[in-house]
């Protein structure tokens, strides 16, 4: 969160600026590191809220949720994996190239990542406009005449909470690497001793791919 | 873990004498608003905290005072039902997400938290005076709602009631949604600070014990309080868009909301009470003059309260349905926590065993906290007890219990905390004689208010109805009139300190000649807290008398 932007407290400098109350500049790094685990820890248990619904729901209602999961589009799902999971690599790979200094390769791939993160957003969109159009909606919404079994609705309940929360959360970590992607580009001085903003940054989107590789078998490879 | 400072000399000792006239207190450093507003010091900060809390607190306990004044008598007495079921669940939700949950963390903590580990601040200074206003954003918006309506669920906000209820659900909720980015945001800090900030010689097991009770705290607010922001989420959309998923209509099951509610709220309730026995371990040294009885035992034992509080939240629902065998589990796991406990209070009442103990204000508090906590977990032991609690469930008994406990203990801690540190913050002094009148009247007051309740519940009063039967009156009236003794003890204790703000005489550096580290800077503070090099601390928290010395009789 905003511990990312810590290190970037200083103005224009070869070296990251040391803010005063830090005894030295890797205690200030282990700092910000430390934190954004913390930080990712409480959003793993934020999750873990929607998972333990899903897993009361699922087996108070194991037909309805096989049902209603074959009802997905198995094809943009599948893609929609495969896209986040590479975004995670290029957001890797741009930690990788900001220890080396190297920043124009980071704005590249920090843009690659955005663009995978928009790509994943759209396919996203699609696959809400079908269920807005058949009808597969939370609670009283559902209006699908094609499943009819008891505790379909609360699988799109739970789907879409679940499901909205991780875009947010997309959307989020977007933000976070695009202040990234701006300073590689402006002021470019990410190097060996300046890369924590760029490796936070992108902790986070592991965190946003992590929950997705849970979300999708449990959505819809029931 | 690494060590705060690699870059001072071993051996460096600050030399303070030389600086006295060039650091000015963080007091005055900076005058204008903007500087306060926009401040990153942690003790302003805490300051800061200190006058909303104390707001709200305000506000709790005038809620409070019109509930009492209600059940005066047995029909109505000074409001509808509706305004009754308003103002209890506005008690209820100021007490708890506005005062309880930040009262000594962000104010004692803060304040206190760098300087006992010798630290210059907090380890993120700016998300610190970020969720300051994060709280605020979220007050604002809770009490906007309150204003507007308000919420007539009770602070438990069960479903499906509070999915169907007419009044302001959702923005209350949301309200408190965004009061539990403030707290994680405050806990992740604390325990970065612990980490990464100690000075040198600081190893775990010579921090002070006010830090590990809020390392302790910070966990358990950065582990549970995310669960129930997504419940706060849920159940606001529940009440917006009906989506069912608490819904029995719908398939939905209310019971599980209970479980997510509980697995925060229960920890929450160690959240509001571990920082209090911080405060208390340290106060109790201070003012026996006495190193702190056990010391590894009271550490690990607020460890020990922070990881079973995690699974005791079942013994909120043993009428909820649940399964016979867990409710025992829950149960035994509940009287875990009070192993825990007596370990705290044999290790208090050990310290305080041959210590020279000087009678002041905050030691006032302690007593009364001994006895709070002492009786209030003994009716926490009967209340986990399945059999006991189903004839219990929902009665005044559970009202007195956990206002005894929780409230009894938090509100000791912080009054303790208030005095004991009084100088420190302020560098001022208040009136002692006050100070232990008014604290005589809060503790008699207070257990004129509850004691009524348990007897109450015990009868069969249950907790939230409006109206009662003629018979319970008497017992109401004696809780009503120990609610004006209490709120009396307030009134005296907002004089008094208002009085030593301004007039109060300089206290010096250390009045009670304590040995906490928090006591070896300026009182009040400069604003980076030492002055001179990264100092040292050779010598162990709590340490009054030397173990060796005390071998030879007459050594102190």
């Amino acid at each position: 969160m905003q511990s990312s932007s810590h290190a970037a407290g200083g103005t224009a400098q070869p070296v990251p600026h040391l803010a005063g109350h830090f005894a030295s500049l890797e205690v200030q790094n282990h700092a910000a590191r430390l934190g954004m685990w913390l930080f990712l820890a409480t959003e793993i248990l934020l999750f873990a809220g929607l998972f333990i619904c899903y897993g009361v729901y699922r087996f108070l209602f194991p037909e309805a949720w096989a049902a209603a999961s074959r009802s997905l589009d198995l094809q943009l799902g599948t893609i929609n994996t495969v896209v986040l999971i590479t975004s995670s690599l290029t957001a890797a790979l741009a930690v990788h190239y900001a220890k080396e200094g190297k920043n124009k390769m980071v704005a590249v791939q920090i843009a690659l990542t955005l663009v995978m993160a928009v790509g994943f957003l759209v396919i996203k969109y699609f696959e809400y406009h079908h269920k807005f159009e058949i009808g597969t909606l939370p609670g009283r919404f559902y209006s699908y005449e094609g499943i009819q079994l008891p505790g379909v609705p609360l699988y799109f309940t739970v789907y879409f909470c679940a499901t909205a929360l991780h875009g947010i959360h997309v959307v989020i970590g977007m933000i976070v690497l695009a202040f990234s992607m701006v300073r590689a580009l402006k002021k470019a001085d990410f190097g060996p001793n300046n890369y924590t903003m760029v490796e936070l940054g992108s902790m986070y989107w592991h965190l946003v791919d992590l929950v997705w590789i849970f979300l999708f078998p449990m959505l819809y490879l029931v | 873990m690494t060590p705060s400072s690699s870059i001072a000399a071993p051996g460096a000792t600050p030399a303070p004498e030389e600086h006295h006239d060039h650091h000015p207190s963080y007091l005055v450093d900076g005058t204008t608003i903007k500087s306060w507003l926009l401040t990153v010091d942690h003790k302003r900060i805490g300051l800061m905290f200190l006058f909303w809390v104390l707001l709200f607190f305000l506000v709790g306990g005038i809620f409070a005072l019109l509930i009492r004044v209600e059940l005066l008598t047995p029909g109505p007495t000074i409001m509808d039902a509706m305004t009754y079921n308003r103002t209890f669940t506005l008690h209820g939700l100021v007490m708890i997400f506005l005062f309880m949950i930040p009262a000594i963390p962000a104010v004692f903590g803060n304040f206190m938290l760098p300087l006992m580990l010798g630290a210059k601040d907090v380890a993120f200074p700016r998300l610190n005076l970020l969720s300051l206003y994060i709280y605020l954003a979220g007050a604002v918006l809770a009490l906007w709602g309150m204003l507007n309506g308000g919420l007539d669920t009770g602070w438990t906000f069960y479903t499906p009631y509070s999915a169907h209820t007419t009044t302001t659900v959702a923005p209350v909720l949301f309200g408190a949604f965004i009061i539990g980015f403030s707290s994680i945001v405050t806990g992740i800090n604390f325990i970065v600070t612990v980490h990464t900030m100690r000075a040198p010689g600081i190893t775990w097991f010579k921090m002070p014990l006010f830090v590990w009770a809020i390392y302790a705290t910070s966990c358990i607010q950065v582990l549970a309080t995310p669960v129930i922001g997504l419940l706060l989420v849920l159940v606001t959309v529940e009440n917006l868009f009906g989506f069912g998923m608490f819904d029995p209509a719908r398939g939905g099951d209310p019971v599980l909301f209970q479980h997510l509610f509980w697995f925060y709220s229960h920890p929450a309730v160690y959240i509001m009470v571990l920082p209090s026995f911080g405060v208390m371990s340290e106060v109790v040294a201070t003012y026996s003059r006495k190193n702190i009885f056990g010391y590894r035992a009271v550490a690990y034992s607020s460890l020990g309260i922070a990881f079973v509080g995690f699974f005791a939240w079942g013994h909120h629902m043993f009428v909820s349905g649940q399964s016979t065998f867990a409710g025992g589990l829950f149960g035994v796991l509940t009287m875990i926590v009070g192993v825990f406990t007596a370990i705290k209070v044999f290790n208090w009442v050990g310290t305080v065993y041959k210590g020279a103990v000087e009678f002041k204000t905050p030691f006032a508090y302690f007593c009364g906290f001994l006895f709070f906590t002492v009786f209030g977990g003994m009716t926490g032991i009967a209340l986990g007890t399945v059999s006991l609690d189903v004839a219990w469930h929902d009665t005044y008994f559970v009202v007195a219990h956990f206002h005894f406990i929780m409230v009894g203990a938090t509100i000791m801690a912080f009054l303790a905390a208030l005095h004991y540190w009084f100088p420190k913050m302020f560098g001022r002094t208040y009136h002692e004689g006050w100070g232990l009148v008014a604290a005589a009247l809060i503790i008699l007051g207070f257990n004129a208010t509850f004691i009524p309740q348990f007897l109450l519940g015990n009868n069969g009063m249950p907790r939230r109805y409006y109206e009662y039967p003629e018979r319970f009156q008497e017992l109401n009236v004696a809780s009503t009139a120990g609610a004006s003794l209490l709120a009396f003890g307030f009134i005296i204790i907002a004089m008094y300190l208002t009085y030593a703000l301004i007039y109060g005489k300089a206290s010096g550096k250390n009045p009670w000649r304590s040995k906490g580290y928090e006591w070896l800077s300026e009182s009040p503070p400069p604003t980076h807290n030492f002055v001179g090099p990264q100092p040292e601390f050779p010598e162990e928290p709590h340490f009054y008398v030397d173990p060796k010395k005390a071998e030879v009789p007459d050594a102190v």
